[in-house]
């Protein structure tokens, strides 16, 4: 597999491969971002076009929130967290690309004012997961 | 990766060159094959602007050779071979019993007694098989006491593809390189065949007289759908001007044993003509662009000929006889219900393979390949559409997961490389 940008150890990752900015007993009562991992954006290939939920739409975590569009394929995308959604990274929707040159930084999705935690797991647990 | 159990993908000889490239790969008709060595659209936009190198190994190589090949050809396939000629290539297709398509293929002709056909990776065990029955039947019944042979070169013989617009410069800068190899007249008396071996490979204007043209002009002077035989880096070969791409380029057939040091010797050669690796995800956005089917998703054995705008191939006024010509004749005497078409959107959603097309809410058609083009910028896709609404221009939405998006019918296909 190609070089993989390094996993951000103080994130919270999902099973569905996406990423919350912060440890998971922190997450409750805090706005953070939301984004796909690099296992993600590889797989899919060249991402295209984003769909995203609408600010002020409520999420639930575990359900799907959007999709994700490759040059391949198209993907749901599920959210993590519970919570009301604040904003949207409009530059992500502009430039889909950003998921796949920067999936960690530039390339996140929204932030959400996080109500309830799904089933996560932490950086090590992740990279176990997938091999990495 | 490297397990070799019943089930175990098959590697091609240049497995571990793509593995030490960073390659992803994926199984393709039961081949470990690369499907991008970092970015896909890099890959395609390669192609198209500069040159892309294929590693294309996993297809497939049959020969058949004999006094009577030829006639074998027209027998066994829709097409007619007899007539071609030596030094040729050809698109064609091979049918089962009812006139459905068993694969499509190109077959050279490499003399007048001897013909290289390439069947697609995942039907060629089908394909091999086939011909194999079709030929016990015509030394048997049809043609009894002729001379015809098969062999099922496969698992021998690498293919290498270099695509785009500087695919000849990178061919005659390994020949300068890395060539010095003889040009022999083949077999036969073909266009190339009067070509003499000279040392200078790369300075056509040395040319001695008629009779005698260097083998770099022989490369630049190679028709579209044309072949000739060649060495570079002191492995022989067949160099073919065919492609899967839209654009120029050759397509390198070679013994297992030469495909690394080929393969390396095209890298080498392509260093200051921007070449770079291509994976499969390249090569199916470029041949969709280019319009050209893939079997497995536009071809299949419920499609005929016909189906597919093949039509016009088949042999029924110049050959004689010919495998399922009474099936295919049955079949051809109604229009098909559904043609191909290609269609556009200037949406951003991508229809895809299976997604149902509508005119005024009433099912017309099914996609079969469809995906961003990279080259256009917007989606584009082939489909099966009733003849009634096949018609370039016409209106259609086409169900995205649930939702309809605005889609055209376009003529084929999308992206025409531009003329020099």
């Amino acid at each position: 597999m190609a070089q993989l940008p390094p996993l951000p150890q103080n994130f919270t990752y999902s099973a569905e491969h996406e990423w919350v900015d912060g440890a998971a007993d922190e997450l409750v009562g805090k706005t953070v971002k939301v984004g796909i991992t690099a296992v993600a954006s590889d797989a899919l290939g060249e991402v295209v076009y984003v769909d995203l939920p609408e600010v002020g739409d409520t999420i639930t975590a575990g359900e799907t929130c959007g999709e994700v569009e490759s040059t391949k394929s198209v993907s749901d995308l599920y959210t993590p967290v519970t919570g009301e959604i604040i904003t949207i990274n409009e530059a992500a929707v502009d430039s889909p690309g950003l998921l796949n040159s920067d999936p960690y930084g530039e390339g996140w999705l929204f932030e959400v004012a996080v109500t309830e935690v799904g089933e996560v797991m932490d950086a090590a647990a992740y990279a176990e997961a997938n091999s990495l | 990766m490297t397990d070799q159990t019943a089930n175990a993908p098959k590697e091609t000889p240049l497995h571990s060159v793509h593995a030490d490239l960073g390659a992803s790969f994926t199984d393709f008709g039961g081949w470990d094959m690369p499907l991008k060595y970092g970015s896909e659209l890099a890959e395609h936009r390669a192609v198209r602007e500069a040159a892309g190198l294929f590693d294309l190994s996993h297809m497939g190589e049959v020969r058949i050779s004999g006094a009577d090949a030829a006639a074998f050809l027209d027998y066994a396939l829709v097409a007619k071979y007899s007539t071609m000629k030596i030094g040729k290539a050809k698109y064609g297709v091979i049918v089962n019993e009812s006139g459905g398509l068993l694969d499509d293929l190109i077959t050279y002709r490499i003399g007048d007694e001897e013909f290289f056909i390439v069947p697609n990776a995942s039907n060629t065990p089908a394909v091999v098989t086939a011909l194999t029955e079709r030929l016990q039947h015509f030394l048997q019944a049809v043609a009894p006491g002729s001379d015809v042979r098969l062999t099922d070169e496969s698992d021998a013989t690498a293919l290498i593809a270099v695509q785009g617009p500087n695919s000849e410069a990178i061919i005659l800068r390994a020949l300068d390189e890395a060539g010095h190899g003889e040009f022999g007249p083949r077999t036969g008396a073909g266009d190339h065949a009067k070509a003499q071996a000279t040392d200078d490979a790369n300075g056509g204007a040395t040319s001695a007289g008629d009779d005698t043209i260097t083998i770099g002009q022989a490369v630049r002077e190679l028709k579209y759908y044309a072949w000739m035989p060649l060495t570079i880096a002191g492995i022989d070969l067949m160099l073919a001007r065919t492609g899967y791409t839209g654009e120029d380029g050759f397509e390198l057939y070679a013994p297992n044993i030469g495909a690394t040091r080929l393969w390396e010797t095209l890298v080498t050669s392509g260093v200051d003509y921007g070449l770079v690796p291509c994976g499969l995800a390249a090569r199916d956005s470029l041949r969709l662009e280019a319009g050209m089917p893939l079997y497995g998703n536009e071809l299949d054995q419920n499609t005929t000929p016909y189906d597919a705008g093949l039509g016009r191939m088949i042999g029924f006024t110049t050959k004689e006889s010919f495998f399922a010509r009474e099936a295919l004749a049955k079949r051809g005497e109604t229009e098909p219900p559904r043609v191909l078409v290609g269609l556009t959107s200037e949406g951003r959603r991508a229809a895809r393979s299976g997604a149902a097309v509508s005119v005024d809410g009433a099912e017309v058609g099914i996609v079969t390949s469809g995906q961003p083009s990279p080259t256009l910028g917007h989606p584009i896709a082939l489909a099966y559409l009733d003849r009634d609404h096949a018609e370039a221009g016409t209106a259609v939405t086409v169900d995205i997961r649930g939702k309809a998006h605005d889609f055209t019918v376009a003529e084929l296909p999308f992206y025409k490389r531009p003329a020099h």
